[in-house]
């Protein structure tokens, strides 16, 4: 199933043992933090990608679906004691069934009018969660303190728990992107991103491979809000439904290549944690310079690395050969 | 009943003032096919411009129309030259994302240099009620409207009479055709982008004389301005000028009728229900 060549899974299990080691030698809980907000943003980059780099359709509110994961856990958690576990499975299938539902009446949207529809719809969502007083409205959730332990996904003590749970989910998210890309589905979803007439001609059910690329798309975004959730322990509007998020995730796929299935992951190892230092460094007195430099960054991508980094390697490498 | 009423009056008066607004942000995206999504912060940038001009120099904000007006043509101009031209040839995803660069750099920027506070205009030559009848009928928010308008036809003018506007109208239909007709598509880029970005410096002089400024002012601006550009239909005057209207209409009376907290979700079910029907929107082609 997988065209994978030796020398690949050589490279690819010396990267992982890396990244397994990482926090055992860079044990500063900042440090930490870093890495694992940003292996979050890269899943999300990479589930973006599906919908946004392979099938051509540009979403501008990833946001809805990583904060109805979010919200799914902790609401069943607070009010029935569910499982997070279970809370993660339950907001993925509820998102992939929003996303089917909305990208349905979608389905002829192309371009800039699906960008706008995806930023509705985000905002919809948040305004609803603003107002729902069984979801607690603008106050939010406080997920309650359970004893730590991976079936609570609950850790008080370390970090390191966190870091593998979500370097797990990473992987998860870069094996679907890679099966879906080399499967069929992959090829319909190029194809429709090209021209969906064309595709539509040859043969290609588009609105259903549309459909299928956004639910897993919002499947795998759901599972990182939900982590978020479990992680940070407390979510509001405010902070897991705002539009910032999805412009995050859109960078993130952006910056390292969209339509490749590491791009993502390379965009978010060198963004996630740019953005994360300078609001350290900078957005302490709450002044928004660090708000500043990364709005200039932005811009700055965009005019000068609008393929993507990994774009660029692999052209050198290629090139170097 | 006079409730309703009421509000509807309020609705078409919000709605012009997003007409203006969408006007000038569908000229953009027909002409070059660029989401201008830092055109809410062009506002905010357009409504301090009034404030200091009054606070500074006593310039009232219906006079400060001209100055805004130039001067926001001078900023989309830089902007277009510096900026948006150099991702004009990359791929689609960049000219999405780089305006939404300049808007978080815009918006923070002024927070910083003019701190985030709510500011508003005391005393301007606008001010007081009409009453008609029952229906009271606010004079600085009527003059944004008829302000709005009157812009807005000049627009309409200047696009239809001048050879300029004639040739913007020609990139935006065929931007293939009009290369070879001889039309010089960079400087008509530039010009339309400017001529959006002054679009919104009237507006912002025109919305200083009664509403809250603020660098964040452009979020809420923004967002609606962009459904009324897509349900209006790719690049079409007309058609973002009746969208604006509606969208202000059904905002106002939906807030009205449901609760006020839901009336910019009720604007957005509007235009996903518009868009499934129409996805090319109401006079798009």
């Amino acid at each position: 199933m997988f065209d994978i060549s030796g020398k690949q899974i050589t490279v690819g299990g010396i990267v992982l043992a890396l990244l397994i080691l990482f926090p055992l030698v860079v044990t500063s809980p900042f440090g930490q933090h870093v890495a694992i907000i940003t292996f979050m943003f890269a899943m999300c980059g990479v589930a973006w990608n599906l919908m946004g780099g392979y099938a051509g359709m540009f979403s501008f509110g990833q946001v809805a679906f990583f904060g109805i994961g979010a919200y799914a856990s902790s609401f069943l958690l607070v009010t029935f004691n569910v499982s997070p576990w279970i809370g993660l499975m339950v907001g993925g299938v509820i998102s992939a069934m929003l996303a089917a539902s909305i990208g349905y009446p979608c389905s002829n949207l192309r371009g800039h009018y699906f960008a706008i529809a995806t930023i509705a719809f985000a905002e919809i969502i948040r305004i609803v969660f603003n107002n729902w007083k069984l979801v607690g409205a603008a106050e939010g959730i406080t997920v309650p303190m359970l004893k730590e332990s991976v079936g609570n996904f609950m850790f008080h003590s370390s970090k390191l728990p966190y870091y593998y749970i979500i370097l797990a989910f990473l992987l998860i998210a870069v094996a679907v992107c890679y099966w879906v890309s080399s499967s069929k589905m992959g090829y319909y979803f190029r194809a429709i991103k090209e021209s969906h007439d064309i595709a539509h001609v040859l043969g290609v059910d588009v609105v259903r491979y549309r459909l299928y690329s956004i639910m897993i798309s919002a499947f795998l975004t759901s599972m990182a809000g939900t982590f978020y959730a479990q992680y940070i322990l407390y979510i509001d509007p405010e902070s897991v439904m705002i539009m910032p998020i999805s412009v995050q995730i859109v960078l993130v796929a952006m910056l390292g290549g969209a339509n490749t299935v590491l791009g993502p992951v390379i965009g978010a190892a060198i963004l996630i944690p740019l953005s994360e230092y300078s609001r350290a460094w900078l957005g302490y007195k709450g002044t928004g310079v660090d708000m500043i430099v990364y709005g200039t960054l932005i811009t700055i991508i965009s005019m000068y690395q609008p393929n993507g980094v990994w774009g660029s390697i692999t052209y050198l490498l290629r090139r170097g050969k | 009943m006079d409730q309703l009423a009421q509000q509807l009056v309020n609705g078409v008066l919000i709605g012009l003032v997003y007409s203006l607004l969408a006007i000038g942000l569908t000229l953009i995206w027909g002409v070059m096919n660029v989401l201008n999504f830092a055109h809410g912060e062009f506002l905010m940038i357009g409504m301090f411009l009034s404030y200091w001009l009054y606070v500074m120099a006593g310039v009232d904000p219906l006079f400060s129309i001209p100055i805004n007006a130039v001067a926001l043509f001078l900023l989309g101009m830089l902007v277009y030259r510096f900026i948006i031209s150099k991702v004009m040839k990359g791929p689609a995803l960049a000219q999405l994302v780089v305006t939404f660069g300049i808007s978080i750099f815009l918006a923070n920027f002024a927070a910083l240099v003019w701190t985030p506070n709510f500011r508003s205009i005391e005393h301007t030559l606008l001010s007081g009620t009409w009453d008609i009848s029952g229906l009271k009928l606010s004079i600085p928010k009527f003059v944004t409207s008829i302000g709005s308008v009157a812009t807005s036809l000049g627009l309409f003018c200047f696009l239809k009479k001048t050879r300029i506007g004639k040739a913007i109208l020609a990139v935006e239909m065929d931007r293939e055709a009009a290369v070879i007709m001889g039309i010089n598509t960079e400087r008509i880029n530039s010009l339309s982008f400017a001529i959006g970005s002054a679009l919104v410096g009237v507006a912002g002089a025109l919305l200083a004389t009664h509403y809250y400024i603020y660098p964040f002012v452009g979020g809420s601006f923004g967002t609606i301005c962009f459904c009324i550009v897509a349900l209006g239909g790719f690049g079409s005057i007309e058609g973002a000028f009746v969208a604006g209207i509606l969208v202000g209409v059904v905002q106002t009376l939906g807030g009205y009728i449901f609760d006020p907290a839901y009336k910019l979700a009720i604007v957005f079910i509007m235009y996903l229900i518009t868009v499934w029907i129409r996805p090319q929107g109401l006079r798009g082609w």
